[in-house]
């Protein structure tokens, strides 16, 4: 408990007011909260450490492209992937996404050819893919979820066909919070040749991910919901595969030579990096990683799994209530719990909470595809992180009760 | 007949006397579950006015020179402050509506429920009753 207080120290914006109250921040999947340590390498990288990188000789040049590769290295150790050079340093998952789904696409797929994905993506996860799709005139396939949440992996096997180039799953569904059993779907994948984009986006943060015992040839991430700044975000893949693609955009520090008779490129990591980086924040991203391991092996992850069988249990016996993504152990679940309450808007809800100093989220979660499935238009999503505590739960579970009995009447 | 002004500053007097956000809402609530009944048969796709959170939609009809509002949503507090502005703008003329400048959405300080975000269609709405407005003027 002690450890909890300890940590949430480490966040200026837990200490924040709103409307008066303690702010209750429960909306941990859109974006987490930043630590000292996060903020102090961000304003250090813009007072003291702010050049250009790469392309000067001078001193603030050096100190800042150290810093840049320096993180490079911290995340390429904290994913074991294998060569530096296959972290590719982005603005976000999103645009990860993209990057594979254009450069990718230009490189591997073909009319007629197919991408697989599963019905539980974030838009991010679909939208790139219906626009590759388009442009080639490849088939989207969808593997679906089960009542209960769960990836229907059984059925992976007959959706698989040679022209399967890709299939797209997220690490834990945004929406769900259910762990994918990535290692399976990868081995089945890929003894049928077709290679596997995994979207960290919410894995990253609650999963120690080992993008070889993975298996994966694709691991991407943001850095603004691990804790680190806004704008960041990581592309893994295999470097014999990004070797084989194309660039995605063209001009700053990706080129080989440039001449009007043709420009060769830069060799990897440059090749996907364009234009100006994201200079002070980037650096973040190794801070972010230590905390988010800190965080993991102090005695917090306890609390927090005590605070996560505490809110399934209540969520779960309500009857009232519908919860989205049940699996079979709690422990294929991290703290992130989607549901609607009978005869109450979610909008209604989350407006009441917040009020009440609780900020949830509601609405669609960028997953229109996954309402559809479950028949709603939308839901109410509360996401932990390891600095909430347990008193922080039960003020949720006696405000919603509270809200449900103003919406009731 | 009151005017358009008189009217709105009536609304905002009446909301400012709840000092509590929980307070507003309990009003709104009660507002929105006493709104005229939206017949079923104009929930179309055309009057759809689609969020991300709540679904809002809208009807409206010109009689000589005077635009009739009906609206619903499927959120009760959007209920409420859709029950708001129909009283407030129903039945006015084209003329004084596209004159107003809205600005009395500010003074009922609902700015989070009325942002121009994609999150909730009532600014939306709110945009489409200005415009059908400047168009019948």
């Amino acid at each position: 408990m002690m450890q909890v207080e300890k940590i949430r120290q480490e966040f200026p914006e837990l200490g924040e007011q709103v409307y008066g109250k303690p702010l209750v921040y429960l909306d941990n999947a859109a974006t987490s909260q930043r630590p000292r340590s996060v903020i102090r390498k961000w304003t250090e990288m813009s007072e003291r450490r702010n050049a250009n990188l790469h392309r000067a000789v001078h001193r603030i040049a050096d100190l800042a492209t150290t810093e840049y590769e320096a993180t490079r290295d911290a995340v390429r150790a904290y994913l074991n992937a294998e060569y530096r050079e296959e972290i590719i340093f982005t603005s976000g998952a999103t645009a990860s996404i993209n990057l594979v789904a254009f450069s990718f696409g230009e490189a591997f797929v073909r009319e007629g050819d197919e991408i697989l994905v599963s019905e539980a993506e974030h838009h991010s996860d679909i939208v790139p893919w219906q626009m590759l799709c388009q442009r080639k005139g490849a088939v989207l396939k969808v593997l679906p979820v089960d009542d209960s949440g769960r990836l229907c992996t059984e059925q992976l096997p007959a959706l698989l066909t040679p022209r399967t180039k890709l299939l797209c799953v997220a690490h834990i569904s945004n929406v769900l919070g259910i762990v994918n059993p990535v290692k399976e779907i990868v081995n089945i994948c890929h003894s049928n040749n077709c290679k596997v984009l995994v979207d960290g986006a919410q894995g990253i943060v609650h999963q120690r991910v080992d993008v070889r015992e993975l298996g994966c040839d694709f691991y991407v991430f943001s850095g603004h919901k691990v804790y680190a700044a806004p704008g960041t975000g990581v592309l893994y893949g295999r470097r014999e595969l990004l070797e084989q693609m194309p660039p995605y955009m063209g001009g700053g520090e990706m080129i080989g030579t440039v001449r009007w008779t043709g420009t060769t490129y830069a060799p990897l990591p440059q090749k996907f990096e364009a234009g100006t980086q994201n200079i002070a924040g980037t650096p973040t991203l190794r801070l972010a990683l230590e905390m988010a391991a800190q965080m993991r092996e102090s005695g917090a992850e306890q609390e927090l799994d005590r605070v996560k069988s505490f809110l399934f249990k209540q969520l779960q016996d309500n009857p009232k209530i519908r919860l989205y993504g049940v699996p079979d152990s709690l422990e294929q679940k991290i703290p992130l719990f989607s549901f609607s309450v009978e005869h109450c808007h979610h909008e209604d809800l989350a407006l009441i909470l917040d009020k009440m100093g609780i900020a949830v989220r509601s609405g669609q979660m960028c997953a229109e595809p996954l309402m559809d499935r479950f028949g709603v238009t939308g839901m109410l999503r509360v996401s932990l992180a390891p600095y909430n505590t347990m008193a922080e739960a039960e003020y949720f579970m006696e405000s919603l009760a509270r809200a449900v009995k103003m919406l009731e009447g | 007949m009151k005017t358009l002004q008189e009217i709105q500053a009536e609304v905002v007097e009446d909301f400012s006397m709840y000092d509590e956000w929980l307070d507003k809402y309990e009003y709104l609530i009660d507002l929105g579950r006493r709104l005229e009944p939206f017949p079923e048969e104009l929930k179309t796709e055309d009057r759809l006015i689609k969020g991300c959170q709540s679904r809002v939609w809208l009807d409206t009809t010109v009689e000589g020179e005077r635009l009739f509002f009906r609206a619903d949503s499927d959120a009760i507090i959007t209920k409420g402050i859709i029950s708001l502005l129909v009283g407030v703008y129903s039945g006015r003329t084209a003329r004084e509506i596209a004159e107003d400048d809205f600005s009395f959405v500010e003074r009922l300080g609902l700015r989070e429920n009325l942002s121009p975000t994609r999150a909730n269609g009532l600014a939306s709405m709110i945009a489409t009753i200005r415009e059908t407005a400047r168009k019948h003027c």
